[in-house]
């Protein structure tokens, strides 16, 4: 169970600076897709749900189980190129992960709604278990390449060799926080969302239909868990695939999230990308130091968070609980 | 007054730990039984004699699994303590948990290559309940300062950082590869070369009865859960168990009441470390060696299961929690195993069990050759039960085992009336 995520630098040749910089936006791009899927679960329904990491797991292992057990839909396609396949493959598998998500938020959440925010917390523990026990027995013991169509392709930007899917990240995870920052403070939905967190029943009285608004919120956060599952199986640890550690990793993007606060999506990419440079750096700079022993890169978001806690103790850009007495 | 159990006339009546005489005899007779279940085994009064009584409790592997469930009962009414009385969520327990059991391993163990001063165990095993307390009480000032979940993902950065630390410090842990020994159960006044008595060790007591070491240590362990449970649920009974109490229930009007929001906090992260601490101690020295990797998150959440399953905030509910989750694995397996009998003898049950269980190639929910078929093995199996019973204990009965005793007795206390 050791948080081994200490990362492959992906630029060869490069100076260390450079590796740490390639490694900083990797990981930070892939904490900030976990951390908003967190956020938006929690933004409207104030769960906290420690099922995001066995969810990231499930959705990488849906693709690999469709493109290289099912090889669904390239039987069918038999002509077609193989990106394409590759890529109706990864959306049906994102269908499936959404879908997975709201029928576990219909089977666990959805009786909890109105009890108390630590019990909820808890039934996600529940569920992490079972969903990451059934995940990690259907992957097996060896790890299972995503069989992406980049290969070992990598793009030659100056001295680095950047594999592609870095990239793609930043884009998605650009794209990703620009839509979910409209979802929540432009659309009809977002407010709902956001009512719903404030206060469920009020919510309802508003004529909110709130069951609707937690079932929407788990599509989404399940959603880009898997999203971030599969970046993570692409890149950080060269193209290893998803194995049974996989799950464990969204663990190291709890600091990310309470680094920012718990409900505001810029703060979970601001944390995604700090924990993402915390970890880059230690990995570049701290792991020769023999005081520190080994593993260290592994806890820096961790202290990072506390440190960060005790000055702020609701994140940087979270929402202040007032009370006075 | 007589046979109106609810009618209390004074303040001590209504606080009474049993308030009636049928729970005082109940209780009695419960725990002679305890205390009885090493001589149910053959042999073990006289030269051939046994108590009457199930006698498979007394058998090793059932013993072994008597004298776990005792220290995760010890480690259960610690984060009961903290979480069911005062209301602050800890994932950390495994790290305090660590804490004490590698205080009383550089005590306690004989010097070597690993540090170790060979300190008897009347030193070394409260010393690993003082010692997590001291540190609980450096950590409980975050807890004033971070409320809610966000203490938990703090305790749970605890968890990690402390994993980190063990791994590294391999002259006190024996690193990932080998762990370490821990002292055993050894009784000495100071460092003397043979141990005034030992647990581990069989004897003869009085003259004619056979005790085996784990039956000792059982024994030990058995009497140390009792008084730690009747302190807790002290604690419960005193002023600062109500502090606790209000802490948790609202601790703004808590505070305006005049509950000191600092200190009652900082006390129960004392003593649910205190708690931790002698559990982690005595799990370690009981396996006798472990690896830094065992004091992980899974352990953690296995304790919050247990108070959560077993009734939060209630002593009884903490200990029957606790048998729960440490006697399911083996009652699933054993489950198994007569699933696998009756698939063995064919017939029309045999068709029944068939989807459920799978001891070849076939199809099976469980698989009792795990990785050959599709199916799951007897530990995720296991896992999987787990994972259920913490979500449906949340949903259905938030009171836990304790709620269900509860309607139960509600239930005949009426009987044959439904209210």
């Amino acid at each position: 169970m050791t948080p081994h995520l200490v990362v492959l630098a992906q630029a060869t040749g490069a100076s260390s600076l450079g590796r740490m910089l390639v490694d900083f936006l990797s990981l930070g791009s892939i904490y900030a897709l976990l951390a908003m899927g967190f956020v938006i679960i929690f933004k409207a329904t104030q769960v906290l749900n420690f099922a995001h990491g066995a969810l990231a797991a499930l959705g990488a292992f849906l693709v690999a189980s469709l493109v290289s057990v099912l090889q669904v839909p390239a039987r069918w396609m038999p002509t077609a190129p193989r990106w394409l396949t590759w890529v109706l493959a990864v959306l049906i598998a994102l269908v499936v992960a959404a879908l997975i998500g709201m029928a576990l938020e219909r089977a666990f959440i959805r009786p909890m709604v109105g009890e108390a925010l630590f019990a909820v917390a808890i039934v996600t523990l529940g569920v992490d278990i079972v969903v990451r026990t059934i995940t990690n027995d259907f992957i097996g013991q060896q790890s299972r390449p995503l069989g992406d169509p980049f290969g070992t392709r990598v793009l030659a930007v100056g001295d680095f060799a950047l594999v592609p899917w870095t990239v793609i990240a930043q884009v998605t995870t650009t794209v990703g926080l620009v839509l979910l920052v409209a979802l929540f403070f432009r659309s009809r939905l977002g407010i709902a969302m956001r009512a719903t967190a404030f206060d469920q029943e009020a919510a309802r009285a508003q004529g909110i239909n709130v069951g609707r608004v937690f079932s929407i919120a788990w599509a989404i956060g399940a959603l880009l868990a898997a999203v971030a599952g599969i970046f993570l199986s692409l890149f950080p640890r060269r193209a290893a695939g998803v194995d049974q550690s996989t799950a464990f990793f969204a663990f190291a993007a709890f600091p990310a999230i309470i680094l920012g606060g718990l409900d505001s999506v810029v703060g979970a990419v601001v944390g995604g990308f700090a924990v993402g440079l915390a970890q880059a750096f230690a990995t570049e700079y701290l792991t020769g130091i023999s005081f520190l022993g080994s593993g260290f890169p592994g806890i820096v978001p961790y202290i990072l968070m506390l440190a960060v806690l005790l000055v702020r103790p609701y994140g940087l850009f979270g929402s202040e609980e007032i009370r006075r007495v | 007054m007589r046979g109106r159990p609810l009618l209390r006339t004074s303040y001590e009546a209504d606080q009474a730990i049993f308030p009636t005489v049928t729970q005082k005899v109940v209780v009695t007779v419960f725990l002679l039984f305890l205390v009885a279940i090493p001589f149910f085994a053959p042999g073990t009064v006289g030269s051939e004699g046994a108590l009457p009584g199930p006698n498979f409790l007394a058998s090793s592997d059932w013993l072994r699994l008597l004298i776990t469930l005792g220290i995760f009962s010890i480690g259960a009414l610690g984060i009961n303590v903290l979480t069911g009385l005062a209301g602050q969520v800890s994932l950390g327990h495994a790290f305090f948990m660590a804490l004490g059991a590698y205080t009383a391993a550089v005590l306690g163990a004989a010097p070597g290559a690993l540090w170790g001063m060979g300190l008897p165990m009347w030193i070394w095993l409260p010393a690993a309940g003082i010692v997590p307390a001291l540190v609980g009480i450096l950590v409980a000032p975050t807890a004033v300062r971070v409320r809610g979940l966000y203490l938990a993902i703090v305790t749970l950065g605890l968890v990690f950082i402390g994993e980190y630390l063990w791994r590294n410090l391999d002259f006190i842990t024996g690193g990932s590869q080998s762990g370490r020994s821990f002292p055993s159960f050894e009784f000495r006044w100071w460092k003397e070369e043979a141990p005034v008595f030992s647990l581990g060790e069989p004897s003869t007591w009085f003259g004619f009865l056979n005790v085996s070491g784990n039956a000792k240590i059982y024994l030990f362990v058995l009497a140390l859960t009792a008084i730690l449970a009747l302190v807790a649920k002290n604690i419960q009974r005193t002023r600062t168990g109500r502090a606790f109490m209000s802490i948790r229930d609202r601790d703004v009007a808590a505070e305006v009441m005049g509950v000191d929001e600092f200190k009652t906090k900082t006390i129960a992260f004392a003593i649910s470390s205190f708690y931790a601490g002698i559990a982690g101690a005595l799990l370690a020295s009981f396996i006798g060696r472990t690896i830094p990797e065992q004091w992980n998150l899974p352990l953690s959440v296995e304790f919050i299961a247990i108070v959560l399953i077993g009734g939060v905030g209630t002593v009884t509910g903490t200990l029957l929690g606790a048998a729960f989750v440490v006697l399911l694995p083996r009652l699933v397996e054993d489950f198994t195993h007569f699933l696998e009998g009756v698939l063995a003898e064919g017939g029309i049950l045999a068709t029944i069990v068939d989807p459920i269980i799978s001891t070849g190639g076939d199809f099976g929910l469980i698989n009792t050759s795990a990785g050959v078929a599709p199916g799951l093995g007897i530990d995720q199996f296991n896992l999987v039960i787990y994972g259920l019973l913490i979500i449906g204990f949340l949903i259905f009965e938030p009171l836990g085992l304790y709620g269900i005793w509860l309607r139960i007795r509600n239930y005949w206390k009426g009987w044959p009336f439904t209210y």
